[in-house]
């Protein structure tokens, strides 16, 4: 199974298996990793999932379409160009090791 | 002895209150008990990526395992609650296997059931609703066999469901009685859009149709018999004509209620000081101090209903103010809404209804009060931002669609 580690806002980081498929915001919500909300359960709707993709992933992950881009654009905290709605991003073998940061405000 | 927190109703807001009391430093005992087969899960995908067969089972539930017991929190499934008191050493639920569990506090999260349709053929096989998972379960089973799918009813589930049917290559037809779809919760520049849109996509809409009768052909429904003589044939009929709140328990309680629904104020306390409720069950004051109290069938509310009932089971007072939101996938569509739109005086439509992209702003007295908006994410956040600032957009700017609504947000607590 690929791992993802979430690094909290205080710097705490959290590594967890993530079943293929499934996004890196179910996978840390399910496990009741702090700071990654959902509120919508992944249906696009609340982007309170917001995550910053580390660089070394920036391209295996890639960017946004353009639904998640307009909700990008409402997060409560700062958008930087390696925002992404962790909802929106499936687990597989290629994101192995995958890293992303939550953001401070969701 | 530890104090003990009985939460009834393993559904949205039960698993949140249970969350949130954890969050909040509550050491006690948690219960949570439902009367399904499972652990709390999510229903928006019932009718949606479920049903379409986009997420399985496992990607439904809430929390895993390793969450519950990290938590302490004890979830009891497969036991519905069948009677609850307050005695002099303190309160007892009683459940269907016997069972028994004491508590200092209650949680009420019982939900909603599906209004039951009272027509002639009524309990005829493939007569279907959409609640629980077993529900959906057992459509889904039926779905590769069938071929003609009649929804009866033209709210968010049904549609959404008539959706997933048309794009997998079904005949659908949806019957609405009265003249608009989704009629409770958008005004009718949304409804008839919706309309044009599921005909355009090959769904066949009755409105203002009555259901004279089912027919069936060996126990199992084969046709919908309207009241104008109209045949409609049918492998399936998916009821969807609304709910009603599960009260029976808040009865037992002497709770104060309303038609059946359990009235909460603002603090999701019920009558009784130690029993809160939260979610599809309570009817409560309006959240944006509005006159009126309302009733919202909607996975925001639940969560935050629930947050504000668990600070109340540990005395941290807050009062509910969170800006109502919900959503809606049908077919390429998702429709977007933000604050509650009834008793507005104006309108303002902006976007393009023929590219499937606009949305609607609703007004009084010159105050935003709510949008619904297909496809346009921009707007919908610029709204729920604004209402969450308690700000306004007003409308003579916002009827220019080429200005985005985020740089007309005007006044308000939480301006940027
Ligand atoms: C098919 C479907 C699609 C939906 N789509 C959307 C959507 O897109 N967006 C949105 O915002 N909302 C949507 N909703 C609404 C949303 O799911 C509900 O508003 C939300 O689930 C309400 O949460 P709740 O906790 O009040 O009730 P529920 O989630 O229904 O939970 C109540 C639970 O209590 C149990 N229960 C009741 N009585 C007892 C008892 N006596 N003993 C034990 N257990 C009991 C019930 O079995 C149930 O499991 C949808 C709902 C459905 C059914
Ligand atoms: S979970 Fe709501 S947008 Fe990601």
């Amino acid at each position: 199974m690929p791992h993802v580690t979430y690094i909290s806002p205080d710097g705490t980081e959290t590594t967890l298996d993530a079943r293929d498929g499934d996004s890196v915001m179910e996978t840390a919500v399910k496990n009741g990793v702090k700071g990654i909300v959902a509120e919508c359960g992944g249906a696009c709707s609340c982007a309170t999932c917001h995550v910053y993709v580390e660089d070394a992933f920036v391209d295996a992950v890639g960017g946004p379409n353009d639904l998640e881009d307009d909700m990008l654009d409402g997060a409560e905290s700062e958008r930087l160009p390696v925002s992404r709605l962790s909802c929106q991003i499936k687990m597989n073998a290629q994101l192995d090791g995958l890293r992303v940061r939550i953001a401070p405000k969701q | 002895m530890s104090e003990k927190i009985l939460i009834v109703g393993a559904g949205q807001a039960g698993m949140q209150i249970a969350a949130s009391l954890r969050d909040d430093g509550f050491a006690g005992d948690v219960t949570i008990v439902g009367e399904e087969a499972y652990d709390p899960y999510q229903r928006p995908p019932l009718s949606k990526a479920f049903l379409a067969g986009d997420m399985d089972e496992e990607s439904l539930e809430f929390r895993n395992d390793h969450f519950y017991r990290e938590n302490n929190i004890t979830v009891v499934t497969g036991e519905q609650i069948q009677h609850v008191e307050f005695g002099p050493a303190g309160g007892v639920a009683t459940g269907t296997s016997g069972a028994t569990f004491a508590f200092d506090k209650l949680a009420l999260t019982t939900g909603a059931a599906p209004r039951t349709l009272k027509v002639d053929g009524a309990d005829l096989d493939g007569v279907l609703y959409l609640r629980h998972l077993d529900d959906a379960k057992n459509l889904k089973q039926r779905w590769d066999s069938v071929a003609n799918v009649v929804v009866l009813g033209g709210g968010f589930i049904g549609l959404e469901v008539a959706a997933v049917a048309q794009k997998a290559g079904k005949n659908v037809t949806v019957v609405q009685s009265g003249p608009r779809l989704m009629a409770r919760a958008v005004s009718s520049i949304t409804s008839d859009f919706f309309v044009q849109a599921h005909r355009a996509r090959g769904t066949t809409i009755h409105l203002n149709a009555q259901v004279s009768h089912l027919v069936g052909e060996n126990g199992k429904v084969t046709a919908v018999a309207l009241a104008d003589g109209t045949s409609i044939p049918a492998d399936i009929v998916m009821v969807g004509i609304g709910v009603t709140a599960r009260g029976e328990l808040a009865d037992q309680l002497a709770l104060d209620m309303e038609d059946g629904v359990i009235v909460v104020n603002e603090f999701a306390e019920t009558s009784n000081p130690n029993v809160v409720a939260a979610g599809d069950a309570v009817l409560m004051p309006h959240p944006l101090g509005h006159e009126g109290r309302v009733r919202l069938e909607s996975v925001q509310n639940a969560v935050d209903q629930a947050k504000v009932a668990a600070k109340t089971l540990l005395g941290q007072r807050e009062a509910y103010s969170a800006v109502p939101w919900f959503w809606s996938d049908q077919a390429d569509l998702k429709l977007q809404i933000a604050g509650l739109s009834s008793g507005y005086d104006q309108t303002v439509i902006r976007g393009d209804q023929s590219a499937d992209k606009f949305s609607v702003l609703y007004y009084r007295d010159g105050a935003l009060l709510a949008v619904d908006a297909v496809n346009d994410v921009s707007d919908y956040m610029a709204v729920r931002r604004a209402l969450t600032a308690r700000a306004n957009i007003p409308a003579e700017s916002a009827a220019d669609s080429s200005v985005p609504l985020k740089t007309l947000i005007t006044g308000g607590e939480a301006q940027q």
